[in-house]
């Protein structure tokens, strides 16, 4: 059964071609424009994710690409057929609704063959498809239950067996682990990245959660205000964050304004503000500005008593700030440090806690020394 | 033992309160009914024989039950007279309830599909009609029906009929004033349905292939069929025993069973049979009153 669904796997090739297209796409409410000429390709066999804080319009994108909004402007290419006006009830296309949207008239056997039914399966078949889904989301001995006797979880299986059985070429999911709890959630991250793997279906997901995100999506694209900012995978969005809004909005960063000082073998020195010279590697892309922000993630800045060891290779390139510990919070796998400057600055560090009896913590109002390397920092221009 | 612990005494006496008021509005006075239905008809003041007197000692009373008799229900299955009344007072209810779910499920479908503020002023033109007395309600349509007539002169007017036409005292007027009368009883169960229903779920149904019609069919007309149940149960229980609108538009050709008790009652003065009709009526609506409750529980129940 595994061996059958695993046949619609594209090959390499095609996943070359995107699968969907969305081309220059306007969506307006009243004035407001909600999607702001937004042009996107997903590949076939590519799992996808919309990120952004809420009222970004990556909802209003995943409704036009189910059919439930009609895009003003722009096209959506769909094998490169533009399906911006199909109906929805007419498109190749699949949606696991946030609040799973299950019917609660029918058992989760009847919700599952619901699409199967409107596309004239015969019963025999419904009956093959239906029993392989039960088993591929794992609900067996479930078949007639209604959705009100059913876990959260298990509802959220019934809805993501649902939006499949129908064999979609693009499965949509808007928000679908948002209703679990915590623990719950990170599991059914991992299940639903093996099942898009094993199914190889194009998977689409709208999220605000930006661990979520980089959990299960091979690229994301961070929307603001209708558009993309970035499309990135995830450790380059965290890594190479395209602008400062990015950086701030992806994971915890250290961000000091300044501006470019020298240039030298590879290296530009960046005299800011409120952490005096810091000393960056020069990115791939030639910095045009010279007032730029540097940004370190917290945990590039490592904390020492009296900073790296002098033998450490190219000791004279690496930046040193000195500070008070403010706040220590201890994470479990982590401890998270608030370090103080001198210029009144804050600078945010996060160790891994590699032993489990650390006679080395720091603790608040000690005197420490944050380091990190250029290689560490990101020139972000304004 | 721990439901005690949990209601104070304002909650156990706020309890047994509804029960209370049944007991005493509803069954007290349906004993009474049941009594003089046992009855025979007498001139004299009450005008039924036997009549309990406590004060006559045990063997007096002992004599008088002796002399209750089911002869009045007797009556009622031989006399064509109160099957017919009953049987058209059920097809009339029948017919009625049906046409008002024909017409009010598209309207409280339409109300659920107008913008937010519109529901509102839809909901209150449904339910102005209540602010006019009933009666002068049904008076209104006797003017508009009558033979000259509002209906009557608008038709001569635009020279759509030649002769005022016959209106009123027909099963037409009837059937007209009982389902102007009732349509706000069975629009607003469907509504509240109707309304709360989760919009995701026609999208979902759109998304997994239904055309929207199908989607209606499949989706929101199976969860729809409480507040349906809802509606027919309140419109068909009190057609049944409808009074007035067949009284005041119908012609005196046949009766419901609500005016063969009236006139009963009021004309024959035969107590007992008139009692006799009500109970019986009332072991008929049993029935629908049941399936209504326990309808209604199982909602509450699901609502939990």
């Amino acid at each position: 059964m595994a061996e059958e669904l695993a046949k619609s796997e594209p090959d390499a090739e095609a996943a070359d071609i995107p699968l969907l297209r969305i081309e220059a796409v306007v969506k307006k409410f009243g004035g407001f424009r909600a999607v702001d000429r937004l042009s996107l390709d997903i590949r076939a066999g590519e799992f996808f994710a919309l990120l952004g804080p809420s009222g970004c319009g990556k909802t209003t994108l995943l409704r036009m690409l189910a059919g439930f909004e009609t895009p003003d402007e722009g096209r959506i290419l769909l094998d490169g057929k533009d399906i911006a006006r199909v109906l929805p009830h007419q498109r190749p296309v699949n949606m696991m609704f946030q609040n799973y949207a299950l019917f609660p008239h029918l058992n989760v056997r009847d919700n599952m063959a619901f699409g199967l039914k409107r596309a004239g399966m015969p019963a025999s078949e419904i009956n093959t498809r239906v029993a392989e889904m039960v088993e591929l989301v794992k609900l067996g001995g479930l078949e007639t239950r209604k959705p009100d006797q059913l876990s959260g979880g298990q509802k959220q299986r019934v809805a993501l067996a649902r939006s499949l059985a129908r064999r979609p070429q693009v499965l949509l999911l808007d928000e679908p682990l948002a209703a679990l709890d915590k623990k719950l959630r990170e599991s059914t991250q991992l299940e639903l990245m093996e099942l898009q793997r094993r199914l190889g279906t194009t998977f689409v997901i709208v999220t605000h959660d930006q661990e979520e995100a980089m959990t299960v999506a091979d690229r994301i694209g961070v929307m603001d205000s209708g558009r993309l900012e970035q499309v990135a995978t995830p450790r380059e969005l965290y890594e190479a964050p395209s602008s400062r809004w990015i950086a701030e909005f992806v994971g915890d960063v250290n961000i000091f304004d300044g501006q470019v000082a020298s240039r030298e073998a590879g290296r530009l020195s960046i005299a800011t503000k409120d952490a005096g010279t810091i000393m960056v590697a020069e990115p791939r892309l030639p910095i045009t500005k010279t007032i730029v922000a540097v940004a370190i993630r917290p945990e590039k800045v490592k904390l020492s008593r009296r900073g790296p060891a002098p033998d450490a290779v190219n000791a004279h390139a690496i930046n040193r700030l000195e500070g008070i510990v403010t706040d220590v919070s201890y994470l479990g796998g982590v401890t998270s440090y608030k370090l103080k400057l001198d210029s009144g600055a804050v600078v945010r560090s996060s160790m891994a806690n590699t032993a489990r009896i650390d006679s080395d913590a720091y603790r608040a109002s000690q005197r420490v020394v944050a380091w990190f390397t250029p290689d560490d920092c990101l020139v972000l221009e304004q | 033992m721990s439901a005690r612990r949990i209601f104070t005494r304002p909650a156990r006496i706020a309890a047994i309160a509804p029960s209370l008021w049944m007991a005493l509005f509803f069954l007290v006075p349906f004993g009474f009914v049941l009594k003089i239905s046992l009855s025979q008809t007498a001139i004299a003041q009450p005008p039924y024989l036997p009549v309990f007197d406590l004060t006559q000692g045990a063997a007096a009373i002992k004599a008088a039950a002796a002399a209750l008799s089911l002869d009045n229900f007797k009556l009622l299955v031989s006399d064509d007279l109160y099957v017919l009344s009953y049987l058209r007072s059920l097809v009339v209810a029948l017919v009625s309830t049906s046409i008002l779910l024909l017409i009010g499920y598209p309207i409280a479908y339409g109300m659920t599909r107008l913008p937010q503020r519109w529901q509102g002023v839809a909901m209150m033109l449904v339910i102005v009609p209540f602010w006019t007395s009933f009666l002068i309600r049904i008076y209104a349509w006797i003017n508009i029906l009558q033979h000259d007539g509002l209906l009557n002169k608008v038709l001569l007017a635009l020279h759509l009929v030649a002769a005022p036409v016959v209106w009123l005292s027909t099963d037409g007027a009837m059937y007209l004033g009982i389902v102007y009368s009732y349509l706000p009883f069975m629009i607003l169960p469907l509504y509240a349905t109707l309304a709360k229903m989760d919009p995701a779920l026609l999208e979902a149904a759109s998304d997994l292939g239904a055309s929207p019609r199908r989607a209606f069919w499949l989706v929101t007309f199976p969860l729809s069929l409480p507040g349906v149940a809802a509606g027919v149960l309140l419109c068909f229980i009190p057609i049944v025993g409808e009074f007035v609108i067949p009284d005041l538009l119908a012609g005196s050709g046949s009766m419901m069973i609500g005016q063969t008790l009236w006139l009963e009652f009021f004309t024959n003065k035969d107590w007992p049979v008139a009692s006799a009709v009500a109970v019986v009526l009332l072991v008929l609506l049993v029935g629908p009153l049941v399936f209504y409750d326990r309808l209604q529980r199982r909602q509450l129940e699901a609502a939990r």
